[in-house]
């Protein structure tokens, strides 16, 4: 049995600038890779794709790649479509804040509490998709520390 | 500037990965929002990089800055691609090395040291936009 490469998941972050959702896709996409789902995910430099970034360009070729967008804009999946591949999943900031009722998130450079939340959402959001794209059950454990149960 | 005059843009590149990536990004904040908020502009690079016709109109034909976190300077590149005449560039990574006793941790969350880093790109930015805004350089 060849010793094969772990399949990961890769997330692309709009990282938008301008707006404060694309400040919760960075907070959301650094959650997952450092706490909720370390082994299973990667980010990818959405920049690079353009800059020329051979490797993560080949990554979202063979490897499947969550977007996650600050708009309707969906600068990440559209840009990752149009230099590499469709993303097997796609997130936008702005649609789950509408279905959870969030209203000021604060600003690009600082989110206040409200976006905070946000962002756990959406980090729990990717985690479903990363799951599901992994085809694992569904863990308790690891989801959004700190918000389960006892 | 006169009032007339755009905005001067400003794009930092968006590191996910490392702390000088955070940096740039808190850069171009500190530059656009507290040093030079009458001359400056932020403008998103994933605007750039997907071809926003409306992102692309702001860095046309004129001069811009990029900030960015490492040699691969994704920020720099976004700007020529999309038409800028003249892009400054502003790099961290040589920041970092004018102020030694720095290190600058963090990615979401900057440490005190990655905001001083910050700071100080923030510094080397604003004098170039001076520079360009008294060139009347930017059109």
């Amino acid at each position: 049995m060849p010793n094969l490469p772990r399949k990961k998941v890769g997330l692309i972050a709009c990282s938008g600038e301008e707006l404060p959702e694309g400040t919760v896709t960075r907070r959301a996409v650094r959650k997952v890779l450092e706490t909720l789902r370390p082994d299973d995910t990667v980010t990818l430099c959405l920049p690079l794709f353009l800059a020329g970034g051979e490797g993560e360009r080949a990554f979202a070729r063979y490897y499947p790649t969550i977007a996650v967008d600050g708009c309707d804009k969906r600068c990440a999946a559209l840009a990752t479509e149009k230099y590499s591949a469709t993303p097997a999943a796609s997130i936008v900031v702005t649609e789950i804040a509408k279905e959870s009722g969030c209203g000021a998130i604060g600003t690009a450079r600082r989110l206040d509490e409200s976006g905070m939340r946000l962002a756990e959402t959406v980090a729990e959001k990717i985690v479903e998709e990363t799951d599901r794209l992994l085809k694992k059950k569904p863990r308790a454990a690891g989801r959004a520390a700190g918000r389960e149960k006892p | 500037m006169n009032g007339t005059r755009c905005k001067i843009p400003v794009v930092p590149c968006s590191g996910i990965g490392k702390s000088l990536g955070a940096a740039a990004r808190e850069a171009a904040f500190v530059l656009a929002e507290d040093l030079r908020p009458d001359k400056t502009k932020i403008v998103a690079l994933s605007l750039l990089v997907l071809g926003d016709d409306e992102a692309r109109r702001e860095v046309a034909g004129g001069e811009a800055v990029a900030i960015d976190g490492c040699k691969l300077e994704c920020a720099a590149k976004g700007l020529a691609c999309s038409g800028a005449s003249s892009v400054h560039k502003v790099a961290v990574f040589d920041v970092v090395r004018r102020h030694r006793g720095l290190k600058p941790e963090g990615v979401c969350d900057l440490n005190e040291d990655g905001l001083r880093l910050a700071r100080a790109t923030a510094d080397e930015a604003a004098k170039i936009v001076d520079e360009i805004d008294a060139e009347g350089g930017h059109a």
